[in-house]
């Protein structure tokens, strides 16, 4: 196993599949009647967060609590950051502390990775810029497994706002280490210049890829992101990328709908959809939990 | 920690294979058969009937040698034992001395372990550590009413002061020694076998 988890192109087939069995062990911990294994006592895991984020945050420091390690909390709001400091002094200040493990998630692509050269501890990468998010991609790649029973040859539609989606880039690269095949679904104006190096198929009709999709993920616009005007109305993205109860109806039977959340209901999904037993979006959420256990033991139980 | 079991099928090039000429069986299969009825039979002399009984069986070996117990026992007292596993790689005390290790599984039989009287099931009972951790698993899981703990093996070499219940044979070693429990379920063919220590060299496959 590697020393962090600063992207998911790191990880080979047999990595990530341990890495989904680890998980799918530790899930067990909710039956159990205590919910906590001694494995990282006297650990510290930091939880460096300089954007928002609730998901994330709260189920990095529920999994490391878990796991009985003690975890700091860290935003970059209240914090010694909004005086001016910079992200190596906070590195170094963090590391003086002795921390074994620190989670980072920041607006720049690639904060992690050089914050990985700033450190002793290990580093994962909890989304950084529009670049990875590692463990979103791995949780996805779990709940689909769960409920589907396998990755090999699922199709997977990744529909929205993939220029600026972390978790869409994610996403591709792991799901196409573990055989499934993806299809990004999108306006032109919201994929990244260089899609057609990705290692995936690329469509601009959702109605088109639907019907042969096993798994349909929906991404937020992100709106706090974009500086220009990517599309002419929400009213029109909606209609065309949008996940309605009647578009449900044309997919797969037992297709799934997934969403990384914050969801937007009315925009890129509707209530109904929201609400249906198909949609996973709170099982992510649980399954969340589980994963980044099996992350957080497999880089720091080990010597 | 030093003092390993090694219980690993690797040695010989894999299941089934004939071992190297300096190992030995200690005990061939119908052997193991016969000494796995008679601790069914002091199981159920001791837990006066066997009605309150759960089989943990840990992993790797200890999981086949739970349900053949299981049904040595059913067959006797035409009962249906409750058989699962228990992983302790989350519980080991020298989990920082090697890579992180792939988890095996814990399955607990339905109805849980609250006032059972649980019987662990390992193959080889040596240094203890193994069995602590599995207690301190057990404390997790539920509240037994007893614990008691089966091995095919002991070895000796004692580094706790555990001690288990029944033993299928006490197997004077040394240090120098390893032993081998080789199961039908996972290796093809049953036999313990005694041989030079070996360095360990896997990391990712724990001691059961």
């Amino acid at each position: 196993m590697m020393k962090h988890l600063l992207s998911v192109g790191d990880l080979s087939r047999g990595e990530a599949l341990l890495i989904l069995d680890t998980a799918a062990e530790l899930a067990q911990v909710g039956d159990r009647s205590v919910k906590k294994f001694p494995t990282l006592r006297g650990r510290t895991v930091v939880n460096l967060f300089y954007e928002d984020s609730t998901r994330t945050r709260t189920s990095f420091e529920l999994a490391a609590k878990r796991l009985s390690a003690d975890v700091i909390n860290f935003s970059a709001k209240g914090s010694s950051v909004s005086k001016g400091e910079s992200l190596k002094d906070t590195a170094l200040t963090l590391q003086a502390m002795g921390a074994d493990g620190v989670v980072i998630r920041h607006s720049a692509s690639g904060a992690a990775h050089r914050l990985a050269n700033w450190v002793d501890g290990s580093v994962l990468n909890a989304g950084d810029g529009t670049h990875e998010h590692p463990t979103q991609a791995l949780l996805d790649a779990f709940t689909m497994r769960d409920r589907l029973g396998t990755l090999e040859g699922l199709r997977v539609a990744i529909v929205g706002d993939i220029l600026h989606s972390r978790v869409a880039r994610s996403n591709v690269l792991l799901l196409t280490t573990l055989g499934a095949h993806v299809t990004l679904v999108a306006p032109p104006t919201l994929l990244p210049v260089s899609v057609d190096t990705w290692s995936c198929e690329v469509s601009y009709d959702l109605d088109e890829v639907l019907p042969t999709s096993d798994v349909v993920m929906m991404l937020r616009v992100q709106a706090e992101r974009m500086r220009d005007s990517f599309f002419p109305s929400v009213r029109e993205y909606s209609r065309n990328y949008g996940l309605d109860g009647e578009r449900l109806a044309r997919m797969p039977e037992n297709a799934l709908v997934m969403h990384p959340g914050p969801m937007v209901r009315g925009m890129e999904v509707s209530a109904e959809v929201a609400d249906s037993p198909r949609c996973t979006v709170t099982e992510q959420v649980a399954n969340g939990v589980s994963l980044r256990m099996a992350v957080l033991y497999l880089l720091l139980g080990g010597s | 920690m030093r003092a390993r079991k090694s219980t690993n099928s690797d040695a010989g090039g894999g299941a089934g294979s004939t071992p190297p000429d300096d190992t030995r069986a200690v005990l061939d299969g119908p052997e193991i058969n016969r000494a796995l009825t008679r601790i069914a039979h002091e199981v159920l002399e001791r837990t006066k009937g066997g009605e309150h009984i759960t089989l943990l069986g840990i992993p790797s070996r200890g999981v086949p040698l739970a349900h053949r117990l299981a049904g040595r026992i059913g067959r006797v007292e035409h009962l249906d034992v409750p058989t699962g596993s228990l992983d302790i790689t989350m519980y080991r005390d020298d989990l920082r001395l090697a890579p992180a290790r792939a988890l095996g599984r814990t399955e607990l039989p339905t109805g849980g372990l609250d006032d059972r009287i649980v019987v662990l099931v390992d193959d080889v009972l040596f240094s203890g550590r193994t069995v602590r951790a599995a207690l301190d698993a057990l404390g997790d899981l539920g509240r037994p009413r007893a614990v008691q703990l089966a091995v095919l093996v002991d070895r000796g070499h004692r580094e706790l002061p555990i001690r288990a219940d029944y033993v299928g044979k006490n197997l004077p070693t040394s240090l120098r020694e390893s032993v081998d429990v080789r199961l039908e379920e996972t290796d093809g063919h049953d036999a313990v076998l005694l041989g030079p220590s070996r360095p360990r060299t896997g990391t990712a496959e724990g001691s059961a």
